[in-house]
């Protein structure tokens, strides 16, 4: 039995290697997220400042978007040919299947939002006040949404009616994301008046918590698999 | 009952569990609500080859994957490699890296090379450190073309130890590097085999390992599994097969989820 921690870099360095090869996430899930972008920019009838105070808001709506598809493919690539199984007869620990798959969903997304945010400040005009809130904001809540989606994207993954469950199962548990990583970045762009650093207790509680409970269930959820 | 009998009674459960690699007796397993296994008995020893036959859903996938530890025994008895199938938990089902199965699925990564599945394969099972500390250690510290190979192998995730599973299962050199997604389906069974043989398990559970396969990888196939057994392994394989290779050894035949004949 391999070490938990060589375990969750290899599952990571397979999924991340797969995305990089495959171009999945460069040639699908960005285009789509940027599409959403720009046709939240129609819906609002380009008006800049509209699309200014919102930009934060509509930020992490793509980015929820997309992670969807991002979390939907990171089981797909197990589900489809029952590579899961290869996991249970290697005898590898549970908790290192969740944190392996979860590190490499959190590095797309990372890269999503870097994308995305670039997206915000080019079509919305949204101007950047304080940057290491930005920074921290998007990291707790990429880890976040990691932790939440590899949870339950194993949950749907088990269905037949898997790619219809999950956007049901997992948006409406990461509506605290959704509220706080918009204030935070709300802050940050200078478009509300909160303390932005209040938030980051929230983003960063759901994901310790969400790491937490995934860790712990991730073993049965697999084994019922 | 005497204190004699009680006394041979253990040791005859002692022997059972010491000398076969599976023993299932009467054992049930239900899929949903409905008994895919329903009282099946069958023993393998160390070093044997088993075959399995019967029709579509007769039970046969569902006997390797308990064997394999994927799903609970209901009911009956059962051990697996020494281990209690009725034992609950994870640390009871350490036994599962040690045996090897090769389902209708292939368990590849289609966005991965041949080599590169085998490497993750051999790495999930730990072997490929345990290999590189073995060289380390000694056996390797002389010069040589060989020895630097091996070397530089181990210092890279073992590709050699893949390369050479892959060339035992005859895949030609130039597709090691190619995508499993555009191999043949024939040539995705043999990295599918060649996954399974680099992690050296004690029981081999091969379902229909000839699918997709042509007359000289059904003969490939055959000498790797005749490998398997001559080195102690124990091997049941659930095929349509008739062929030479198979003619002279066990054959069980399940029906209903259960054996229709006890084995010779």
């Amino acid at each position: 039995m391999i070490a938990p921690l060589r375990a969750v870099a290899l599952i990571a360095g397979k999924d991340l290697r797969i995305e990089l090869r495959s171009r999945v996430v460069f040639n699908h899930v960005l285009p789509f997220a940027v599409l959403v972008l720009i046709l939240f920019g129609f819906a609002l009838d380009a008006d800049s400042d509209a699309l200014s105070s919102f930009a934060p808001g509509l930020f992490w709506v793509a980015v929820l978007l997309a992670a969807l598809l991002a979390i939907g493919r990171s089981f797909a690539l197990e589900r489809a040919d029952g590579a899961l199984d290869s996991f249970r007869l290697a005898n590898i620990s549970p908790v290192a299947v969740f944190a392996g798959k979860a590190l490499a969903v959190f590095v797309q997304l990372l890269v999503l939002e870097v994308v995305l945010g670039i997206g915000i400040v080019v079509f919305y005009g949204a101007s950047l006040e304080k940057p290491g809130l930005l920074v921290v904001a998007g990291v707790l809540a990429a880890a976040g949404i990691a932790s939440a989606g590899t949870l339950y994207g194993v949950v749907a993954s088990q269905l037949a009616v898997r790619e219809t469950i999950l956007p049901l199962l997992l948006l409406p548990v990461l509506a605290p994301v959704l509220i706080g990583a918009t204030r935070a970045f709300g802050d940050a762009f200078g478009t509300v008046a909160v303390n932005g650093w209040s938030w980051l207790g929230l983003l960063g509680a759901f994901a310790l918590v969400y790491t937490t409970f995934g860790a712990l269930v991730f073993g049965p959820l697999l084994e019922e698999g | 009952m005497s204190a004699r009998s009680l006394v041979s009674e253990g040791f005859d459960s002692l022997k059972l569990a010491m000398d076969y690699a599976v023993s299932l007796r009467s054992a049930v397993v239900l899929l949903g609500r409905f008994p895919a296994l329903s009282g099946a008995d069958i023993s393998v020893e160390r070093g044997e080859i088993v075959v399995v036959r019967g029709a579509n859903g007769a039970g046969k996938t569902t006997l390797l994957r308990l064997c394999a530890g994927l799903v609970a025994l209901y009911a009956g008895e059962g051990e697996v490699l020494g281990y209690d199938l009725r034992e609950a938990g994870s640390a009871a089902k350490d036994w599962r890296s040690r045996v090897g199965f090769l389902g209708h699925e292939t368990r590849l990564y289609g966005d991965l090379t041949a080599k590169e599945n085998v490497e993750f394969a051999l790495a999930l099972s730990g072997r490929a450190a345990l290999s590189a500390r073995a060289q380390r250690g000694g056996g390797l510290r002389g010069g040589g073309q060989r020895g630097r190979e091996l070397r530089h192998s181990t210092a890279t995730g073992s590709p050699s130890v893949a390369a050479s599973a892959l060339e035992r299962l005859e895949l030609p050199e130039r597709l090691h590097h190619e995508r499993v997604s555009r191999l043949s389906a024939g040539q995705q069974r043999r990295v599918a085999l060649a996954c399974v043989s680099v992690r050296h398990p004690e029981l081999w559970l091969l379902d229909e390992p000839h699918a997709s396969l042509d007359a000289d990888g059904r003969e490939c196939v055959d000498d790797v599994i005749a490998e398997a057994a001559a080195a102690g392994a124990a091997v049941i394989v659930v095929t349509h097969e008739q062929g030479k290779v198979f003619d002279n050894l066990r054959t069980a035949t399940l029906a209903g989820g259960r054996f229709m004949e006890a084995l010779p």
